[in-house]
């Protein structure tokens, strides 16, 4: 392939297959139809979703399982606002996306025209960078520049609108001339940062001398591809670590040094070691609400060393004391380097070391069994699945409690085994992110873990699932509510209910699942739960939904109130009468 | 930054000359709820590039203005970024403005205008157009004199700035 004449629809699927995309996510419709064609005959795989928002959320899946950027593509107007949401996700998230929409015709542009919206205006704020392509000879260009911009730096979302005359072959304006290599043209862009060596001889010497020191790990060092990196810090210095809901797996759960999940839901120990620290060392975390609690109040007496890619997170919540402003991996092995040439200069941690152990022994993570013959108990049932699972299961979570529970109680071993919507919280993300992540890695064991309410607003993506020969297994933690949600007015609204009960019978799970083309299974009681494990794991042709039938009042502990500090973490009530 | 006893603060930003880039500098103000005072853009020196030089009329705390400059920064058509400070920068601001004169009042108003350096561009039989170039204090003086006479028309470009030599 060299230099020829061709239309815009062609080098847009061309330049994608340069890029190296195997598969993307979409669904046709009139303005983006001359680019339908030629999928046809391309080598990359497109998967038919049932709403665009599963396009976006399985390019989500996609990318966070295999580090590789996510592709979509969707028509104008409905179309592009319906993946709005997943655009959002990833923004909040930073998940590289390229996400392709249909416009309609350049002369159109402006006149309220069938299917028309003002695509990149809505996107703007919930996009690392979009284009509107005005000239079909941008093509090559536009996509090259899009999949660096998603993939470098903080990765983000990117959207191309591609207007209907650019890519329709019947229209004069799509003609370009193709060219292999066309120059990228960003003079704005440049995510290379030169890391400060000042910085991180300041943070070493942080980093030795301090007592309480705490690793503070956050999603970017799964962007950063920086776990072993990591793994290597922790091991020559002896220091814990906490990994956010974006970090879980970054770096092993069941390490000696690995304290879990900090925030809102976070362990006892966890949440209560960084609040005693006297150093946090923040590696690619953006201090976010749902972790610091009250900001005031958060990690008192902690200096602060901050490591991130993105200049504009440093220094937004809590002044760092040492900024270091570079890519994870690169910045902890730069720090790694300065450790081995230093003599071991170790302070004394053993009181800290015991302080912690008392903590994990005081307050583990605890529910109650269930009584007999009422429903199961979530936990019950995520801890069954994750030791009837193989450790490197890919995990999808939906957004409420049972994602929180997920969270917790799953043991993360592995790097990108866990997927979730994190910043943004949209319900209904699992079951189309579960799918992409299969489609990224085929021979891996993937499940689903969603709520009721949640797989109500997505569970017809298990439909594509089923067409496309994508087998996914999805665990229902089902209890008849939205159970976050019912978890707050429980709390903090006198037990005063409002809107939160969805069914204790419709719909029949099993028999939508069926309808999908799905194995159904309903549990209700805990002697049947491994059996439906191991017989869902046994299937391997298409897809199966067990629907847990779970506890309704059952709270997530602990819980850090909202508005309240750290230190005002309530524990469950059978750990009440211990001592902090 | 020096800390200056100056109340505003100059951002002077170097972005693509392309469509859709001002909206992008102007959303990422709008929604953290910055009132921009002014704003000027026009292409520099490089026709690819413009200049905007944005006014927003009230001292940031340094924190919030570094994360402001560090947001605009990550926007990829805004090629260079910095606050200027006021101390070591000179401003103007071009005013024009049609102002109600009888015959009778026009030597006056005249007088005070040579002193403050501005031009008289058009005269009509009950009004005067005129023009000034000056820092945007002398402007608010000159403009508040004008208000006696009754202002008919008015408009200002807002500051534009460059660092002193
Ligand atoms: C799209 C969307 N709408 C509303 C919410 C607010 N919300 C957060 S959790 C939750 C309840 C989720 O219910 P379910 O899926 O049944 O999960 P559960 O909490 O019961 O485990 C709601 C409504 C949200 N996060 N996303
Ligand atoms: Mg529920």
């Amino acid at each position: 392939m060299t230099s020829e004449n061709i239309d815009g629809g062609k080098a847009l699927i061309r330049a994608l297959e340069k890029e190296g995309v195997e598969v993307m996510f979409g669904l046709p419709g009139g303005a983006i139809l001359p680019v339908y064609d030629p999928i046809i005959d391309s080598t990359i795989r497109h998967i038919l979703v049932r709403h665009e928002q599963g396009a976006g959320h399985m390019a989500q899946g996609y990318a966070q399982a295999t580090g590789k950027p996510g592709v979509a593509m969707v028509t104008s107007g409905p179309a592009a606002t319906n993946i709005v949401t997943p655009l959002c996700d990833a923004y909040l998230d930073s998940t590289p996306l390229v996400v392709i929409t249909g416009q309609v015709p350049l002369a159109a542009i402006g006149t309220d025209a069938f299917q028309e919206c003002d695509t990149t205006g809505i996107t703007m704020g919930v996009t690392k960078h979009n284009f509107l392509v005005k000239d079909a000879q941008d093509v090559p260009r536009i996509v090259k520049e899009a999949f660096h911009i998603a993939t470098t730096g903080r990765p983000g979302p990117v959207l191309i609108d591609l207007p209907k005359d650019i890519v329709d072959p019947n229209n004069p304006r799509s003609e370009l001339y193709w060219v292999d290599n066309p120059e990228m043209d960003l003079p704005g862009y440049k995510p290379e940062k030169k890391i400060d060596l000042s910085g991180i001889e300041k943070a070493v010497e942080l980093i030795q001398s301090s007592e309480r020191p705490v690793f503070y790990v956050g999603g970017g060092i799964l962007k950063a591809r920086a776990a072993e990196a990591l793994r290597e810090l922790v091991e020559i210095t002896g220091i814990h670590v906490v990994t956010t809901l974006m970090a879980r797996g970054a770096f092993p759960d069941s390490h000696e040094l690995c304290l879990g999940m900090p925030g809102m839901h976070g362990n006892y120990t966890a949440v209560t070691s960084m609040q005693k620290a006297d150093l946090l060392v923040a590696l690619g975390a953006r201090f976010d609400d749902r972790v610091t609690g009250k900001v005031d109040g958060f990690a008192p007496d902690a200096k602060i060393i901050h490591v991130d890619i993105d200049p504009a997170e440093i220094g937004k919540v809590r002044k760092p004391d040492v900024a270091i402003n570079g890519d994870c991996r690169l910045v902890i092995e730069a720090m790694v380097d300065l450790l081995r040439q230093q003599d071991a200069i170790q302070i004394d941690r053993s009181e800290w070391k015991s302080t912690i152990s008392g903590w994990q022994e005081r307050f583990p993570l605890t529910y109650e069994d269930s009584e007999p013959g009422s429903r199961l108990k979530p936990q019950y049932v995520l801890e069954q699945l994750r030791d009837l699972t193989p450790a490197d299961t890919i995990v999808a979570s939906g957004v409420g409690q049972h994602q929180m529970w997920t969270s917790q109680y799953w043991n993360f071993d592995y790097p990108y085994t866990w997927i979730n919507s994190g910043g943004l919280g949209t319900m209904g993300f699992s079951i189309p992110a579960a799918i992409g992540a299969k489609v990224g890695n085929p021979d891996r064991m993937v499940w689903a873990v969603d709520g009721d309410g949640c797989f109500q607003m997505t569970a017809q993506e298990l439909v594509t699932a089923t067409v496309e020969n994508i087998p996914i297994k999805v665990a229902l933690l089902n209890n008849s509510y939205l159970g976050m949600v019912r978890q707050w007015q429980d709390m903090f609204y006198d037990e005063r209910f409002s809107e939160v009960f969805l069914s204790d019978d419709v719909p029949n799970y099993k028999a939508w699942a069926e309808s999908m083309g799905c194995v159904g299974i309903r549990v209700d009681s805990p002697e049947e739960v491994p059996e439906a494990i191991a017989k869902a794991n046994e299937i391997e042709d298409r897809s199966v939904v067990i629907d847990f039938r779970t506890a309704p009042e059952e709270h997530v502990y602990p819980m850090v109130p909202a508005g309240k500090d750290n230190s005002s973490i309530v524990v469950p009530p059978s750990q009440e009468s211990q001592e902090r | 930054m020096k800390k200056t006893q100056a109340n505003y603060t100059i951002l002077v930003i170097t972005v693509e000359n392309k469509f859709g880039v001002l909206a992008r500098v102007s959303g990422l103000f709008s929604r953290r709820g910055v009132n921009i005072k002014s704003l000027a853009v026009a292409p520099t020196d490089k026709a690819e590039f413009s200049r905007i030089t944005v006014d927003l009329d009230i001292e940031l705390e340094s924190v919030s203005l570094d994360q402001i400059i560090n947001q605009l920064d990550k926007l990829i058509n805004v090629v260079e970024i910095r606050a200027l400070d006021p101390a070591e920068s000179v401003e103007r601001e071009l005013m024009i403005v049609t102002v109600e004169a009888e015959a009778s009042q026009r030597d006056e108003l005249v007088d005070h205008l040579d002193k403050v350096g501005g031009k008289v561009l058009n005269i009509g039989t009950e009004s005067m157009m005129l023009s000034l170039v000056e820092t945007s204090s002398v402007i608010d003086d000159f403009e508040s004199f004008l208000s006696d006479y009754g202002i008919v028309e008015l408009q200002r470009t807002g500051r534009v700035a460059l660092d002193s030599l």
